[in-house]
C-alpha cells in the first residue's frame, strides 16, 4: 500500500518539540567566533530630511566598536525599486538613509558593540538633525501631497490601466448597480521569529551570511545585489525560520549592512532585531482601497463587475507596489461574469513598505469580488448563497481562459459550494437565524460566504512554465538524502518529500533526510512561496527517484547479469530482483556501495494551478457592544490531491485563522502625524486559539493535469477564503438592522459604530 | 527591549526590604512578579538604578482569615488567589478577577501587591478590591498603616504609596454568599479590558473608564434610592473621564460601561 495519501506525522516535530530549532540568532559556529553586534538607528519622523548625523558621543559609550551612517556606504549604488519597468525608477532607496527618510522605522545609522545588550544604550547618543516635513498617509492623496522622492515628480508609483481606459457602457442594461469603496486594511506579517542575520567573509573575499528567508538562492541574489557582490561571493545559509508569511523573501537592507560592517570591520557580525523594530520596518502586507461596482439582474445575474484598486505601497515600492497585478488577474474569481473590467495604481506614502503577505493580492481580490456579491444579494433581496450559484463558472475539464488572463486548470467551484453549505447546514442556520431576528435576540446571528479560486506556483509569469530541482541519493548503510530548492519555515518537506521518496524506493521515511537552504549545496531553487513547494519541488523529488530507479535498474541489470526488462523494483526490500527468482535481488544500498547513487533533476509545469473552494463563517454578534465572536468555520479548500492530510490540515488551520485575524482584528495604525500606533504585541493584536472554534474542514480533491502528483497548493487558502467569509459574516449578523458594510477590521467598535449609525439613518428615515 | 543598566539586589526579609528602600529613595523600584515593571523597563518608560527584588519573599505572601476579613500578602501571586479555597468563598469576585489577568504564565508570576501598587486604571485587582470596599497595608519606616482602597489610587499609576513604602498586606471583609457581578471587555481572552465592571454589595467599580479605577457613584445611589438595575446602570458612566485609544473612543466606552453595569448588576453569581 502506499504511503501516500496517509497521515504520516511530522518528522521535524521530535526536534522542535524537544531540543528546539536553531533559529539564526542561535547559530553557533566557528566562522561567527568573536562576532561583534549591530544595532539600527531608525527615523522617529515619518518624513524629514537629514541635515546631519553625529555618532562621536556614542563611539565612546561603553562596548562601541564603530558607528556608521549613510554617508559611509554612499559608495553603494542606489536600490531601484523592484519592477522597475512598472514601477517609476526614480524611487530609489539606500541601505541607509542619506538626505532624507521616509517612515518611522527607516535605517540612518548603524551602532557596533561588543555585547548584544550594550547596543540600545549605546544608539540612544547618536544626535541626528531632522528637518521635519509633512507626512504623506493615506490612498487618495491630495494633489498638492508633498512629494516623497522629488526626482520622479509624483507620488504613483505606477499604474495598471486609468480611469480613461474604463468603459463609459459597461453597466448599461443592468437592472440593479451598487457602487462602494471599501478597505483592505495593511497588516503586519508578524512572524514569531523577528529578522536576523550573522555575516562572515573568509580571507578569500566570499561572503557568508546566515539569514532567515524562504528560499536562500533568492536572498543570495539580493543581498549580491544590495552590496555590489556578484552572486558567486556570497553564500546565504538558512537555519531554522520561525514564519515568515511572504515577508521573509529575498533581503532586506537591514542584511546587507550587516554584511558591509563585517567586511568594514574584519570581523563577524549579527543582528537580531526587537519585535519593535520588527513590527515598524519589517515589510507589511495588503493595503489596498478597492472601489467595487456591481450590476445585474434583480433576479440575481451578475452581468458586470468593476474593480478600481489603489495600493499603499509604504515608502518605498517593494513587491507590494505590484502586488495589483495579481489582484486584477484574480478580478472576477471563479465567477462567469460577461462584463468586467479592472484598473490599478500604486502611490507612495510616509509608511512602512508594503510586501508580500500570505496571499499576496489574491485575498484582496477575493474580498472585493465577495463583498460585491453580497451587496448585490442584499440589494435585490436573494439569498448570497442562490447569487453564488447562479453566476459560478460550471465545471469545467479544459483549462479555461478569464478575461484578465489567466489560466484556470481544473475546477468544479459549484460543487465545492454545495459541499460546503451541506456540511454547514445551511438551511438549519438560516433558520436560526430567522428565530434569532425574530425574536430580537441581543446575539444575532450571522452567516458568510466566501467562494474563491485563487493561482499558485506561478512562475515568473501566470504562464512561464515554473520549474523546481531536486536531488535523491541513496547510501550504502540504506539511509537516502534528498535536496530540494525548496525552504520549508513550518510547511513540513521534510516529512512530505521523504514520503514521496520512500514510495518510490522503498526506503522509510525516517531514513530519508531532507537538506535545503544553503547555497554551495544546492545553488538553484525557488525558494517557498506562493504555495508552490508540493507541486514543483515535491513532484522534482518523485521524479528523481524515478530517475534513480532508471539508473539503478542499470545497474543492477548488470550486477545480476540478467536483463533489465526482467527486473522488478521490491518495494518492501528496495531492492531490484529477477522477475520469478526472488533471490536473485540486489538492494539500492549495495549498488550506492559499488557507486555513488545519486541523481539531480529539474521538473517543469506548464503553468500555474488554481485551488479553489468556499468558505462559511458563522459569527454571532453582540448588538449590544457590538462584539463579533467566531462560532464556526466550514471550508471546502480544493488543492486537488492531498500528499499527507496531516500537513494539509495544518495549512488549512492556520490560514484560516490568520485570515479570520484579519477579518477581526488585525490593523497596522498610524497616527496622523505617521507614527505607528501598533508597534508591540500589546497593541497589534492577532487571534489565539481562545478566540476560534475548532475548523470544520470538508473534503473535496480535484487533481491537477499539471504534476504527476495531481496537487495544486494550498498554504494560502485558509487568508483568501477566510477574511472574505468572516467578514461577511460580521455584515450579516446585522444586516436587518439596515447595516449593509464594515470595513475590516470589524472590531466591537466599528460594528457598534455600523449599528449607531444604521439606527440613526432608520430613525430620521421614519420621521 | 532591552532595558537601561540598573543593579539588583535580593531581599533577604520585608524588613531587608524596607532598609534597601530607606537607604536608595527614589531611584529605587521594588520588583514583584515584574510584569508590569519589566515590560516598561524594557520599552525604557521606567529607569530605575536599582531593583529590589521582594518577588521570593515568603513571609509576604499567602491568604489568611482573620475574624471578619481575608488578609492576602503582597506577594501572593494571582494563580494562587485564583485557586485558594478560602478567596473563592469567602471573596469569590477577588478569586474570579485574579483568574481573568492575563495569562496562565502572567498570573504564576504576577502579585496582588504588585498590581495594586501599579495602579494600571484597565487592571482587574484594583477594580475589584475597589468593589470590595477592602483595605491597604502599606508598611514604612514608621510602621505600618492601612488606607481603604477609596483613597489608594489617585491617578494615572499613581497611589498614596510614598517612595520608602512597601505594600505588605490586602485586607477584604469576608462576604460568603453575598452575589457579586463581574464583567471584563476584551478584545481578546488575555487582554486587559477595554472597560471592566465589579459589582457587589451595593457598590460598583469601573475599570479604564478614568485615570484610576473609579466607583459609578450615580449607579450606587439610584440603586440605594431603589432603581432597578437597567435604570441604575444608565447612570454608570456619569463622572467618568474615560481615556481615548486604538481600541475605543470615550463615547464607545461609556457606552460600554452603561451596558456591561446592567450586565453585571442582572447577570450576578
Ligand atoms: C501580557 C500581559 C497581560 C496582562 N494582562 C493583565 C490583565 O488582563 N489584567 C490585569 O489586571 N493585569 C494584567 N497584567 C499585569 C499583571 O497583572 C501584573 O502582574 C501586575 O500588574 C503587576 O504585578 P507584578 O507582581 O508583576 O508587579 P511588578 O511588575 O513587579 O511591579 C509593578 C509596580 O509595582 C511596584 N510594586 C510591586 N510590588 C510592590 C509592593 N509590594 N509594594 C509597593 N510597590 C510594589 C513595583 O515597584 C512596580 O512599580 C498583564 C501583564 C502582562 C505582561
Amino acid at each position: 500500500m502506499s504511503i501516500l495519501g496517509t497521515r504520516v506525522l511530522r518528522t521535524e516535530d521530535p526536534r522542535f518539540l524537544t531540543t528546539g530549532g536553531v533559529y539564526t540568532e542561535d547559530v553557533v559556529d566557528d566562522r561567527l567566533a568573536g562576532a561583534c553586534h549591530v544595532f539600527f538607528v531608525r527615523s522617529p519622523l515619518a518624513h524629514a530630511r537629514i541635515n546631519g548625523i553625529d555618532v562621536s558621543a556614542t563611539l565612546s559609550a561603553p562596548g562601541v566598536i564603530a558607528a556608521y551612517s549613510g554617508a559611509d556606504l554612499a559608495d553603494l549604488p542606489a536600490i531601484p525599486p523592484m519592477m522597475s519597468g512598472l514601477i517609476n525608477a526614480e524611487m530609489t532607496r539606500r541601505l541607509l538613509a542619506i538626505d532624507k527618510v521616509r517612515y518611522v522605522g527607516e535605517p540612518v545609522a548603524v551602532v557596533v558593540t561588543e555585547h548584544p545588550y550594550q547596543g540600545e544604550d549605546a544608539i540612544e547618543l547618536v544626535a541626528i538633525d531632522y528637518d521635519p516635513m509633512p507626512p504623506v498617509l493615506g490612498f487618495e492623496l491630495p494633489a498638492d501631497a508633498p512629494l516623497l522622492f522629488e526626482a520622479a515628480g509624483t507620488n504613483v508609483a505606477g499604474e495598471l490601466g486609468n480611469e480613461s481606459s474604463l468603459q463609459p457602457d459597461l453597466f448599461d442594461g443592468c437592472e440593479v448597480v451598487v457602487s462602494r469603496t471599501i478597505v483592505n486594511q495593511r497588516v503586519a506579517p508578524a512572524p514569531m521569529e523577528t529578522r536576523a542575520a550573522a555575516a562572515a567573509w573568509s580571507t578569500d573575499g566570499r561572503l557568508t551570511a546566515w539569514i532567515p528567508n524562504q528560499g536562500a538562492q533568492g536572498t543570495r541574489a539580493e543581498l549580491a545585489e544590495l552590496l555590489g557582490l556578484d552572486q558567486s561571493q556570497v553564500r546565504v545559509i538558512t537555519p531554522d525560520v520561525g514564519g515568515a508569511f511572504g515577508a521573509k523573501f529575498g533581503a532586506d537592507p537591514e542584511h546587507a549592512v550587516v554584511a558591509w560592517v563585517a567586511r568594514r570591520l574584519g570581523r563577524p557580525a549579527r543582528w537580531t532585531e526587537t519585535r519593535y523594530e520588527n513590527l515598524i520596518s519589517m515589510t507589511h502586507g495588503r493595503g489596498q482601497q478597492h472601489t467595487i461596482t456591481i450590476g445585474g439582474s434583480r433576479d440575481g445575474d451578475v452581468r458586470a463587475y468593476r474593480l478600481q484598486i489603489i495600493q499603499d505601497a509604504g515608502s518605498y515600492p517593494r513587491i507590494g507596489a505590484i502586488l495589483p497585478y495579481l489582484t486584477i488577474m484574480m478580478t472576477t474569481g471563479p465567477y462567469d461574469i460577461p462584463r468586467a473590467e479592472a484598473i490599478a495604481k500604486s502611490v507612495v506614502t510616509t509608511t512602512t513598505p508594503v510586501g508580500a503577505y500570505r496571499g499576496a493580492g489574491r485575498p484582496e481580490a477575493t474580498a472585493a469580488i465577495e463583498r460585491a456579491m453580497d451587496l448585490f444579494a442584499a440589494e435585490i433581496g436573494v439569498d448570497p448563497a442562490q447569487v453564488r450559484r447562479k453566476n459560478l463558472l460550471p465545471a469545467f475539464a479544459q483549462p479555461h481562459r478569464t478575461a484578465f488572463g489567466a489560466l484556470y486548470d481544473t475546477g468544479d467551484y459549484v460543487a465545492g459550494l454545495d459541499k460546503a453549505l451541506e456540511a454547514a447546514g445551511y438551511a438549519q442556520l438560516r433558520k436560526e437565524q430567522a428565530d434569532r431576528r425574530a425574536s430580537r435576540d441581543v446575539r444575532q446571528l450571522g452567516i458568510g460566504l466566501s467562494s474563491y479560486v485563487e493561482i499558485t506556483g506561478m512562475g515568473d509569469g501566470p504562464e512561464s512554465p515554473p520549474t523546481e530541482n531536486a536531488s535523491v541519493e541513496v547510501h550504502p548503510d540504506g539511509t537516502a538524502t534528498i535536496l530540494t530548492g525548496t525552504s520549508p519555515h513550518g510547511q513540513g518537506h521534510a516529512t512530505a518529500w521523504a514520503m514521496l521518496a520512500s514510495d518510490e524506493l522503498g526506503i522509510p521515511v525516517e531514513k530519508i533526510t531532507l537538506k535545503w537552504g544553503d547555497t554551495d549545496l544546492i545553488p538553484e531553487g525557488g525558494g517557498t512561496g506562493g504555495s508552490r513547494s508540493l507541486q514543483q519541488g515535491g513532484a522534482a523529488v518523485q521524479q528523481a527517484s524515478r530517475e534513480l530507479l532508471e539508473v539503478a535498474r542499470e545497474r543492477a541489470a548488470a550486477s545480476l547479469e540478467a536483463n533489465q526488462a526482467d527486473l522488478v523494483f521490491d518495494r518492501t526490500r528496495s531492492a531490484f530482483a529477477v522477475a520469478g527468482d526472488p533471490e536473485a535481488s540486489v538492494p539500492l544500498s549495495d549498488l550506492a556501495a559499488a557507486e555513488r547513487l545519486v541523481v539531480r533533476t529539474v521538473f517543469s509545469a506548464p503553468g500555474a494551478t488554481f485551488p479553489f473552494g468556499t468558505h462559511v463563517a458563522v459569527v454571532e454578534v453582540d448588538t449590544e457592544t457590538g462584539k463579533p465572536t467566531l462560532l464556526r468555520m466550514i471550508t471546502v479548500d480544493d488543492a486537488g490531491v492531498v500528499l499527507n492530510p496531516l500537513l494539509a490540515e495544518g495549512q488549512r488551520h492556520g490560514g484560516i485563522a490568520q485570515g479570520a485575524a484579519q477579518a477581526f482584528v488585525e490593523e497596522v495604525v498610524y497616527d496622523a502625524d505617521g507614527n505607528p500606533l501598533t508597534a508591540s504585541f500589546a497593541d497589534y493584536p492577532f487571534l489565539s486559539a481562545t478566540e476560534v472554534p475548532s475548523f470544520e474542514l470538508a473534503e473535496m480533491q480535484t487533481p491537477t493535469t499539471y504534476n504527476p502528483l495531481g496537487v495544486k497548493g494550498i498554504g494560502e487558502a485558509g487568508t483568501i477564503g477566510a477574511t472574505p467569509a468572516v467578514q461577511n459574516a460580521v455584515i450579516d449578523a446585522v444586516a436587518h438592522l439596515g447595516v449593509r458594510h464594515i470595513d475590516m477590521p470589524a472590531t466591537s467598535r466599528r460594528v457598534w459604530q455600523a449599528l449607531r449609525e444604521a439606527a440613526a439613518l432608520s430613525g430620521s428615515e421614519d420621521t | 527591549m532591552i532595558p537601561a543598566p540598573f543593579d539588583y539586589v535580593a531581599a533577604q526579609s520585608p524588613e531587608h526590604a524596607l532598609e534597601l528602600l530607606a537607604e536608595h529613595g527614589d531611584d529605587a523600584k521594588l520588583l514583584a512578579g515584574g510584569h508590569s515593571l519589566l515590560p516598561m523597563m524594557k520599552l525604557r518608560l521606567a529607569t530605575p538604578a536599582v531593583l529590589i527584588d521582594i518577588g521570593r519573599l515568603s513571609e509576604l505572601a499567602g491568604i489568611t482569615a482573620d475574624d471578619g476579613e481575608l488578609v492576602i500578602g503582597a506577594t501572593t501571586r494571582h494563580a494562587d488567589l485564583a485557586a485558594a479555597e478560602l478567596a473563592r468563598s469567602q471573596a469569590p469576585l477577588l478569586a474570579h478577577a485574579a483568574a481573568l489577568v492575563g495569562d496562565p504564565q502572567i498570573r504564576h508570576r504576577g502579585t496582588i501587591g504588585g498590581s495594586l501598587s501599579h495602579a494600571d486604571p484597565a487592571a482587574d485587582l484594583p477594580m475589584a478590591l475597589l468593589a470590595l470596599g477592602g483595605r491597604v497595608e502599606l508598611t514604612g519606616p514608621d510602621g505600618v498603616r492601612t488606607v481603604s482602597a477609596d483613597d489608594f489610587f489617585v491617578g494615572f499609576f499613581e497611589t498614596v504609596l510614598r517612595p520608602q513604602e512597601m505594600l505588605t498586606a490586602v485586607r477584604v471583609a469576608r462576604k460568603p454568599g453575598v452575589p457579586w457581578g463581574y464583567q471584563k471587555f476584551v478584545r481578546r481572552a488575555n487582554d486587559w479590558a477595554i472597560v471592566g465592571v465589579a459589582a457587589v454589595d451595593g457598590r460598583v467599580a469601573l475599570a479604564n473608564m478614568g485615570s484610576r479605577p473609579l466607583r459609578a457613584t450615580a449607579a450606587e445611589q439610584a440603586m440605594a434610592d431603589g432603581a432597578s438595575a437597567a435604570e441604575a446602570a444608565e447612570l454608570a458612566a456619569e463622572g467618568t473621564s474615560p481615556g481615548e485609544d486604538i481600541h475605543a473612543d470615550r463615547e464607545y466606552r461609556a457606552h460600554l460601561a452603561r451596558v456591561l453595569t446592567r450586565r453585571a448588576l442582572e447577570h450576578q453569581r
